[in-house]
């Protein structure tokens, strides 16, 4: 919200914007399909017919540029870190991270001289959804929970 | 290097491209063009995962392609190593994703083959069920996401539709619905549960009738035609020599599926027909995939045929920590995306000294230069999808 944000004084008005501009994010997450393995295949069964993401605003996109949210689906290794980084960096603010599975969350079984133990080493993470690999309906889970740490942010208010 | 150009042009005009020959003094006339490189990927929707490529283009035309691979390199054959033979199964899951019961099929056949243990003919059939329904699944994700990034959105949405229903039959089987890790050194984890079979023989009353549809939306369409006919061509002999298997070199005229050359647990004694069609192109192998969903649901159908009448065990009598003679085994068997053979190293102890496995899209993927040479950037994508390769399975 550029200069303005996070400085002007909690009051109705504030409040009212702060809930319409949230209510906005929240409802249409554009995520990255940043799809590295396993949990890859379940995060497009997700976006597929059964479960169809589309009722969430979840619509997802091949750019970083046009994105809101980045699910870091599967196993990051060193040699993608920085080209996960660097994705990171292209999304325009707000930007959120969901780190899907036991691979992105921790390394998982994979405790090998060639896995990134946690995404969280790379990019700030705002919900981890274990499960090797999660289903799709904890994908949503997830989602679900980011936008109700959406709803909570504040804009204009301090 | 201007040598060098000049020679690579002529060389381009005198072999022809995906769009016919082009007239040589009018492209040397309106376009003046110079080397240069473009990097697709490694974060790239139609590349199935992080493959990453150099290619090197002279205007729109491809004239060289360089494959960098090992961003999903997760060391799956050194952590074998460390681990005893059952808790090796997870990991075999996990190199396709796609098909975990055919990676979890060669391996245990490649440890029971080292072993020499018998298993249960009904365990066997189980198995080769499992491993069917997972080369439909395979093959409807490779259709939904080939068509996807050719640009037909409808596949994608009627392919997941038919996947979910797989899905919903490994979930009741194993529990899981992607990983299933159900087979083990013997047999498998544990039977069917009641209600299976019926379930699987409905699946195969209603899988042939949406084959339909897919064929309705791609089969003669003029668009999916001309997206894969004569294109990404790759001759017999070449894709011989480059180590192609599977629905790739099927798709090339050659008749070498393992399940019939060299058949392996029950493939003998059932009724099947091996696709082959030899257009060499990306609507070939299209072709034969589509051909070998429908052989796949024909040999579900004669399991369950078989399950149904019979009962018994489904685990031989294994010993609870496993210690293989001294020796090694090799074991090929036909992967969803091709051959896909274990190569296990045993020096007596409870772990593998050396585990090596050889997976079909990593040999798959070295064809791709081949093919794509002389064909514009949009043709890459027809040629990755044609190839159906997993990274999971190229890096391990």
């Amino acid at each position: 919200m550029g200069v303005i944000d996070r400085r002007l004084p909690d009051n109705k008005l504030t409040e009212v914007i702060d809930k319409v501009v949230n209510w906005a994010r929240a409802s249409s997450l554009w995520p990255m399909t940043f799809g590295l393995a396993c949990c890859a295949i379940e995060m497009m069964a997700a976006g597929a017919s059964r479960f169809d993401f589309d009722r969430f605003g979840v619509i997802f996109r091949a750019t970083p540029r046009q994105s809101d949210v980045m699910i870091v689906a599967g196993t990051l290794t060193l040699k993608m870190a920085p080209v996960l980084r660097k994705v990171y960096d292209q999304m325009p603010e707000p930007r959120w991270v969901i780190s899907m599975g036991s691979c992105a969350n921790s390394g998982g079984i994979y405790k090998t001289y060639h896995v990134v133990q946690g995404v969280d080493k790379i990019v700030p993470v705002d919900v981890y959804v274990p499960g090797c690999p999660p289903r799709p309906e904890g994908l949503m889970y997830g989602v679900i929970r980011l936008q109700e740490k959406i709803f909570q942010m504040k804009v204009l208010r301090r | 290097m201007a040598v060098k150009e000049e020679q690579q042009f002529k060389e381009l005009m005198a072999k022809g491209t995906s769009l016919g020959k082009v007239d040589e003094d009018i492209m040397r006339e309106t376009i003046r063009t110079q080397d240069y490189w473009i990097n697709m990927g490694p974060q790239h929707p139609s590349t199935h995962g992080v493959l990453r490529l150099i290619l090197s283009l002279q205007g729109e035309r491809i004239v060289d392609t360089e494959v960098v691979i090992g961003y999903l390199h997760r060391g799956t054959e050194k952590l074998a190593e460390a681990r005893t033979y059952h808790q090796i199964i997870p990991l075999t899951d996990r190199l396709d994703y796609l098909a975990s019961p055919a990676m979890n099929f060669g391996y245990v056949l490649a440890v029971e083959k080292l072993m020499e243990i018998e298993v249960p003919e009904r365990a066997e059939y189980i198995r080769v069920m499992m491993a069917e329904l997972a080369r439909i699944s395979s093959h409807l994700l490779w259709l939904a996401t080939h068509a996807l990034d050719i640009g037909a959105m409808t596949v994608f949405l009627y392919c997941f539709r038919e996947r979910e229903m797989v899905l919903d039959l490994f979930e009741m089987a194993t529990g899981g619905r992607l990983i299933t890790s159900y087979y083990r050194i013997g047999g498998v984890a544990h039977d069917l549960p009641d209600g299976f079979l019926d379930k699987v023989k409905e699946f195969c009353e209603i899988f042939p009738k949406r084959v339909q549809d897919y064929d309705d939306l791609l089969y003669a369409n003029r668009i999916w035609l001309s997206r894969t006919v004569n294109v990404a061509k790759i001759s017999a002999e070449k894709g011989l020599a480059l180590g192609l298997s599977g629905p790739s070199i099927r798709g090339s005229g050659v008749n070498w599926d393992l399940r019939r050359a060299n058949p392996y647990s029950v493939y003998d004694k059932l009724d099947f027909e091996v696709a082959v069609f030899d257009g060499c192109d990306v609507y070939a192998r299209y072709l034969v995939r589509r051909k070998e969903m429908l052989e796949s649901c024909k040999i579900v159908k004669q399991c369950a045929e078989y399950l149904e009448k019979t009962s018994g065990p489904v685990m031989a009598k294994v010993p609870k920590v496993l210690k293989p003679p001294v020796g090694e085994v090799y074991m090929a068997t036909e992967a969803p995306k091709g051959e896909l053979a274990y190569y296990i190293v045993s020096d007596g102890s409870q772990r593998p000294y050396r585990l090596k496995i050889r997976t079909p899209s990593f040999a798959n993927l070295i064809a791709l230069p081949e093919m794509v040479k002389g064909h514009l950037v949009a043709d890459v994508i027809a040629a990755i999808g044609s190839i159906d390769i997993v990274l999971g399975e190229v890096d391990r």
